[in-house]
């Protein structure tokens, strides 16, 4: 295992941000962590990377604790955090080189690992960090993350604000990355990157709702599910949330996603009520869950 | 001038030196609308919208917002939207109620009115409860929709939406969006930008910028048509590869 996680809890004041974590990544997977802002996944984060100490639970990271053994852990890892956090007054060569001169290595050395990316990079390498486009902050901090070669990469929220060209691209990234043989621990909010993971972990207040691969997640969503259209999102929003037998209605696109509480469901009753508020253009089938209607659903 | 339109913008430029932020951009929106402006990062819409919003001098073209020129009217525009962005929200150290106060009074809302107000929104977004907390400890999902109710609270025509939903989770993502839809329906015009491109699909017609310019700008429905793409985020990455 490259990180296992044992009933690990952390509070802050009265706000518990992390209940009773445990969960294990592969040697050489791309875990993801998958929840909104304020689900405890920096926090765990922090914890892995011997930032901070959890209240109860254990951990290791590449065969470590992360309390008795945190030297060797911080040589093993490479972390990105959620927030820019290079010196934004060093050039992009000059932060690089920091990195890793203070981990005992040269750029040279582990050229191959980074080499993808940096040379996105690296015609602004005279150029200071803090007057990078966000694009380019972000490749900047992961060749800074790599450059020594780490057995473990945690990358915290790498995509939030991010548009989806290069989201695209950062996840082809972490791809090849993860051939050279590097376990990837990930989080995101949005809900289609998890499907790029090998295995999620579903997290919300704290708490792990689910832990599987991305397939097994969606194949335990347990209702029939529909997507529903009509001429006016609005009204058709607003006409399912007052129907009595709805048990969710959540806007997905250029559907509405619908499941019902009873299990003789009827498509046909629900376009008749649908006409009766003056709906058109009623489009109502069957269709499968995503990720983000198992999260909703376990969010509930 | 066509009433309906409450945003009219032909050939509006931006320079910085001789980078060309903003490339000639022309669009008109209507009345009641939700118009996604969507692109990718540093394809220029931040600075379009600061140029509409009347906080940054175009360098040429024309554009009118809410009915004033975004050249010699910029402060009457300001009074006529209301404007909420992903980084700049509330005031973490000021309560519910002192936040909707102190917007109410920038705005010119007289105290009764901030007062019938308040009681309103507080009420409609279910904050009885926390009404006196400091915004700060509020999970985020409240603070965006309650920094929305407020960017409405002296009813604008027009209100400017900069990734509302960032980061949010999706339930309260999707509460937002009823949100939106219900002042698009009352009549206010909606400018938003998301990296959701689900939530482009929610949008009456969506734009899209590369490199500076307004690539595409048609209804979802067409723009899938156009690029046979299954969905907008197909459209976005056919277009905005750039």
């Amino acid at each position: 295992m490259s990180i296992t996680i044992s009933n690990i809890s952390k509070s802050y004041k009265n706000v518990k941000a992390l209940q009773d974590i445990s969960f294990e990544v592969k040697e050489n997977e791309l875990f993801g962590l998958i929840g909104p802002d304020g689900a405890g996944k920096t926090t765990l984060f922090r914890i892995l990377t011997t930032l901070l100490i959890a209240n109860e639970g254990t951990a290791t990271v590449a065969g470590f604790d992360v309390i008795s053994d945190y030297k060797m852990i911080r040589n093993s890892v490479g972390y990105m955090p959620g927030k820019f956090s290079l010196y934004q007054d060093l050039t992009v060569e000059e932060n690089l080189n920091f990195f890793a001169t203070i981990f005992g290595t040269t750029i040279e050395e582990n050229y191959d690992l980074i080499k993808d990316i940096y040379v996105q990079i690296e015609p602004f390498k005279d150029r200071r960090a803090g007057k990078l486009s966000g694009g380019m902050k972000q490749k900047l901090a992961l060749c800074c993350a790599l450059i020594h070669k780490p057995k473990v990469l945690f990358l915290d929220e790498p995509t939030t604000g991010v548009d989806p060209v290069s989201r695209k691209e950062f996840w082809d990234m972490l791809k090849r990355l993860q051939q050279k043989g590097i376990t990837i621990l990930v989080s995101t909010p949005y809900m289609d990157e998890a499907a790029l993971c090998d295995r999620i972990a579903l997290i919300q207040a704290g708490k792990i709702l689910e832990i599987d691969t991305p397939k097994a997640i969606v194949k335990h969503y347990s209702k029939p599910i529909y997507n529903v259209r009509a001429n006016n999102m609005y009204q058709l929003i607003n006409s399912l949330n007052d129907y009595e037998y709805n048990h969710s209605v959540y806007p997905f696109g250029e559907f509405v996603h619908y499941t019902d509480k009873r299990a003789d469901f009827n498509q046909k009753e629900l376009k008749m009520y649908l006409e009766t508020k003056n709906l058109t253009d009623i489009e109502i089938e069957k269709t499968i869950a995503t990720i983000e209607d198992t999260f909703m659903e376990l969010a509930k | 001038m066509n009433h309906n339109k409450v945003i009219q913008v032909e050939g509006l430029t931006k320079m910085f030196g001789d980078f060309t932020a903003v490339n000639a951009i022309t669009f008109d929106i209507e009345k009641g609308e939700i118009f996604g402006f969507l692109g990718a990062n540093g394809a220029g819409k931040t600075t379009a919208m600061k140029m509409l919003i009347g906080i940054s001098n175009p360098t040429s073209g024309k554009a009118n917002v809410a009915g004033f020129n975004v050249f010699t009217n910029a402060e009457d525009i300001k009074k006529n939207i209301g404007y909420m962005s992903q980084k700049f929200a509330l005031y973490d150290d000021l309560t519910v109620k002192e936040n909707i106060t102190f917007f109410g009074g920038i705005y010119g809302l007289s105290i009764k009115r901030i007062k019938e107000k308040s009681e309103i929104l507080i009420q409609e977004l279910g904050l009885e409860k926390v009404a006196n907390t400091l915004v700060g400890s509020l999970p985020l999902g409240w603070k965006q929709k309650l920094s929305f109710s407020v960017s409405l609270i002296h009813d604008p025509k027009i209100v400017f939406l900069d990734e509302p939903t960032g980061g949010v989770d999706p339930i309260t993502r999707r509460q937002f969006w009823e949100m939106i839809y219900k002042a698009a329906n009352q009549g206010t015009t909606v400018f938003v930008t998301t990296h959701y491109m689900d939530e482009a699909e929610y949008c009456d017609r969506v734009s899209i910028m590369v490199n500076g310019k307004i690539e595409a700008l048609d209804t979802p429905k067409k723009l899938k048509e156009k690029f046979k793409a299954a969905n907008m985020n197909d459209v976005f990455l056919k277009l905005a590869r750039g």
